[in-house]
């Protein structure tokens, strides 16, 4: 690879340079910018839902309901869900990183779609106003699941709002897959066949697969609650003639594969982190590709396995945890490659580092867990209890926003131009970790003595775990208030950053940090593999 | 602060062989999961960078250890599938001698009915060592019946019967919860269930009392809704015999058949032109929708399978006219309580 590297001066713009003043963001069609809003929106929502779990793990920490009342109760899970999946989780890792970097890792200039970028964030702004809107005026108090006829008939809150602004923002996420899609099969630079494209990339292209595939499913799905909320048209409710567990089985065959939009690309931040922090190529990276993939795909037959007590035949329910247990397959597989990788490298404990193996961890256990729920007799108890809270938990929060923030801080460098402070950011990665466990470790034995989820009160015997949960909470909103403030701080004195500082590999590497506007000063031409440490080692100055 | 309990009540016959499933996969996962960490941790210290210039041997990859560990998983998988499937079957199946017990769900109570007649909100008492069978419906949204020691759990759903059975085998007071969340006060649609030695919950039937069984509020009920001018016990009538119904197999027009249980006699009160009967081209029957409620409904139900096949082991008066009588014996329990003086039911 011949890509000049210049060393950023003064006079040098970049992307955070070459433009000033607030128009310059808001009409800007730069993929790292656009990729900036979405990351100080997502970051806003996450605190918001932040709040809404604060809140509930204090109401939680004794029986009764002495805090809120339980109708706020029901409020706070139901907001914190909504803003949490489709306002945080949704959209973090791939509108945030996979819109900075993958033009970048593919030696683009920008995605194929710049305008409908920038249109997707305002998309995604006007839904997430419209939810919050709706939950000022009152909230929503359904659970982010909607189930009918409870969200069609009998709730008094602002259902049609909250779903109306998850629709508008459905958009968003349509738009952006179709941009990646078309990116990633459009604009690779010379020489970049799809086996050598880093592993980041392979996982957002599987995750864009289900993001156009499956968000219609929930667009329809949320019309038609709202048809029938409205004009009382019968499709759900029994009362009116519908079938309450066709929206079951309508909204989990949207919302299943939104499992896997939300943990793809926190595997796709992992596989980077870990092969950059051993300096080794990924072992086995065809079948961690081809992992990603098959995740994609088969996670659009399993919906069935929300609904093993729904009444549904034993039949369906047994095809269902069959082929649940098989999605489970190439999750193990990545699981095994990232940990054999480690083998023979060259391991540093840089921050990111930590992050991913902290990662690994937990996702091991979210995964194992799902073998619980899997497995037909045994979810009859555990479902529907704070056994299954504590299992997506572990996948979303000790999964996703794990891989998020080791992501953040492995390209902070290339995204802000700066360094963060190594000292500080290692204890919030330990503290995020201990808080985690802390919070959801005590709520699988909770979902194993029984307690069933979304209870605002609850019998004393469950209260010493509860106790657990919300100081664990508490320890873990600290962790992650520590990134947010350290990360402004370095924005503005951090140490100043060298275009490759960890020696990594990728094409987002040999460009100066922060980028020019775009991305590239020749395109580059990539003759290797990615990770081909030993290709680049002379570059890379390795020996 | 309240003292910490670690392991649930294990009081049902299923509930054993849910404890041993669950920590055999408990065994499984931790010995997995451990081995990975212990691996991840060991080697991040034992190939911890040495210099800041250092460039590791590449490894590609196996396509051995690959498959190696794409194929164990998958096969230790299929067994967690085989017991899980296993398990579920035998919780999902009820045994055909079951005490049935109907429940009705509502925002925010759950309302039980004998068959003997007792009522009961919020608890269910049952004897110890045989089988119960719930038949389960909601007035309003989806509730679901969740009793933690006997690890069973079913939705209850609106317009639809669901069922939930299990034989619980050590006396006792256990949590029910609702698991469904069903609205403002779904934490408060909790109860408990009782479960006793048989003599004692035989004595807690009589004691309890009632206005007769079920079954002949059912009857009442059948000539208060005017469904006995046209179902005629003697196969007179011009709508079809229900005597002798009950789990039968009913031919449809168009060449179907359905099984003649809870469901079906509840959807043909409420919706009888849904599914026309072979033989019976024109429905003459009105739709009662909107004026039987779900309690109602499952006491003609009740009297349905009272005078169903199984009518034949009841004691009954020799003479075959078509008046039928329940309850005459108030507030006795077992299955004396439901005397039948009628028409002699129709075998299968």
């Amino acid at each position: 690879m011949s890509t000049v590297v210049k060393i950023p001066t003064a006079e040098t713009p970049n992307y955070l340079t070459e433009e000033r003043g607030i128009l310059s963001w808001l009409l800007t069609t730069d993929h790292k910018r656009i990729g900036l809003l979405y990351l100080a929106s997502v970051t806003f929502f996450f605190f918001i839902g932040g709040i809404f779990a604060l809140l509930m793990r204090l109401e939680l920490a004794t029986p009764e309901t002495d805090l809120v009342s339980p109708h706020t109760y029901n409020e706070l899970f139901s907001m914190h869900g909504i803003i949490m999946v489709w306002f945080f989780l949704i959209p973090s890792i791939p509108n945030t990183l996979g819109n900075f970097l993958i033009p970048m890792m593919i030696g683009a200039k920008d995605l194929a779609y710049p305008k409908l970028n920038l249109a997707s964030w305002y998309i995604y702004m006007f839904g997430g106003i419209v939810a919050l809107y709706s939950m000022a005026r009152g909230g929503v108090d359904t659970g982010w699941t909607f189930y009918t006829p409870f969200s069609t008939i009998y709730s008094n809150t602002y259902v049609v709002g909250a779903a109306l602004g998850i629709f508008i923002s459905g958009f968003a996420s349509i738009l952006t897959g179709l941009n990646f899609i078309a990116t990633i099969h459009c604009m690779r630079a010379p020489g970049l066949t799809w086996f050598k494209l880093p592993l980041f990339v392979w996982s957002h292209y599987a995750t864009s697969i289900i993001f156009v595939l499956a968000t219609p499913i929930l667009a329809v799905v949320l019309l038609m609650i709202a048809v029938e909320r409205i004009f009382q048209v019968g499709i759900f409710s029994a009362s009116l003639g519908g079938d309450p567990v066709l929206f079951q089985h309508m909204f989990w065959f949207y919302s299943h594969p939104a499992v896997y939009i939300m943990v793809l690309p926190g595997m796709a931040v992992i596989s980077e982190l870990v092969a950059a922090f051993s300096r080794k190529r990924i072992f086995g990276y065809t079948f961690v590709a081809y992992a990603s993939v098959s995740i994609a795909v088969i996670g659009f037959l399993v919906w069935g396995h929300h609904m093993f007590v729904a009444g549904t035949s034993v039949y369906s329910a047994m095809y269902f945890s069959l082929l649940s247990y098989a999605v489970a397959v190439p999750s193990a597989i990545k699981v095994f490659n990232w940990t054999a990788t480690l083998y023979k490298g060259s391991i540093s404990w840089d921050t990111p580092m930590l992050y991913a193996i902290g990662f690994i961890g937990l996702f091991t256990i979210g995964g194992m867990t799902g073998l619980f729920l899997a497995a037909l007799g045994v979810d009859v108890h555990v479902t529907d209890t704070y056994f299954v809270v504590a299992h997506f938990h572990y996948i979303m929060v000790g999964g996703t926003i794990m891989a998020f923030l080791g992501g953040m801080h492995y390209w902070w460098p290339k995204i802000s131009g700066r360094m963060y402070p190594e000292g500080i950011s290692k204890l919030s990665a330990l503290t995020v970790f201990l808080g985690f466990n802390l919070t959801f470790f005590p709520q699988f034995v909770l979902g194993y003595l029984g307690m069933p989820r979304r209870y605002a009160a609850y019998p004393p015997e469950f209260q010493t775990l509860h106790v657990l949960s919300t100081a664990g909470a508490t320890i873990l909103g600290a962790g992650y208030l520590m990134p947010l403030i350290y990360f402004f701080w370095s924005w503005h004195y951090g140490p100043i950053a060298p275009p490759n500082p960890w020696r990594a590999t990728g094409l987002e590497w040999r460009t100066p940090s922060p980028p020019p506007k775009h991305n590239f000063e020749v395109t580059p031409v990539v003759t290797q593999k990615a990770y081909d440490y030993d290709a680049m080692k002379e570059e890379l100055g390795l020996v | 602060m309240n003292s910490l309990q670690l392991l649930p009540q294990t009081a049902s016959t299923v509930a054993t062989e849910w404890n041993w499933l669950f920590w055999m996969l408990v065994a499984v996962c931790f010995l997995v999961a451990s081995g990975i960490a212990i691996v991840l941790v060991y080697w991040a210290f034992r190939y911890h960078r040495k210099s800041e210039n250092e460039l590791p041997p590449q490894i590609e990859g196996n396509i051995k250890i690959e498959a190696t560990w794409s194929i164990i998983p998958f096969v230790i998988f299929l067994g967690m599938f085989g017991w899980g499937a296993h398990l579920y079957v035998r919780i999902e199946k009820p045994p055909v001698n079951a005490r049935e017990i109907y429940v009705v769900a509502k925002q925010w109570m759950w309302k039980l009915q004998y068959q003997t007649g007792q009522r009961e909100i919020n608890t269910l008492h049952v004897p110890i060592g045989e089988p119960i069978r719930l038949v389960m419906t909601s007035q309003d949204v989806i509730h679901s019946f969740f009793i933690p020691a006997f690890r069973v759990k079913q939705d209850v759903l609106p317009d639809r019967y669901t069922t939930l059975w299990f034989e619980a085998t050590k006396p006792g007071k256990y949590h029910l919860f609702c698991a469904e969340y069903c609205g403002t006060k779904h934490s408060g649609m909790i109860g408990w269930v009782y479960a006793m030695e048989p003599q004692d919950f035989q004595r807690w039937l009589e004691e309890g009392g009632s206005e007769g069984s079920l079954a002949s509020t059912g009857e009442k009920l059948f000539h208060q809704f005017g469904c006995a001018n046209c179902h005629h016990f003697d196969a007179s009538g011009r709508c079809p015999l229900l005597t002798g119904l009950y789990g039968t197999e009913v031919h449809l027009i168009g060449g179907k058949t359905v099984v003649a249980d809870e469901t079906y006699i509840r959807e043909k009160i409420l919706h009888p032109r849904g599914q026309p009967i072979e033989g019976y081209l024109e429905s003459v029957m009105p739709t009662f929708a909107g004026q039987v409620s779900e309690e109602q409904l499952l006491a003609l139900v009740s009297f349905i399978k009272a005078i169903g096949p199984g009518a034949a082991a009841l004691p009954r008066s020799s003479s075959g006219t078509s008046n039928v009588q329940f309850g005459q014996q108030k507030g006795i329990a077992g299955p004396g309580a439901t005397s039948i003086s009628g028409s002699r039911p129709k075998d299968r």
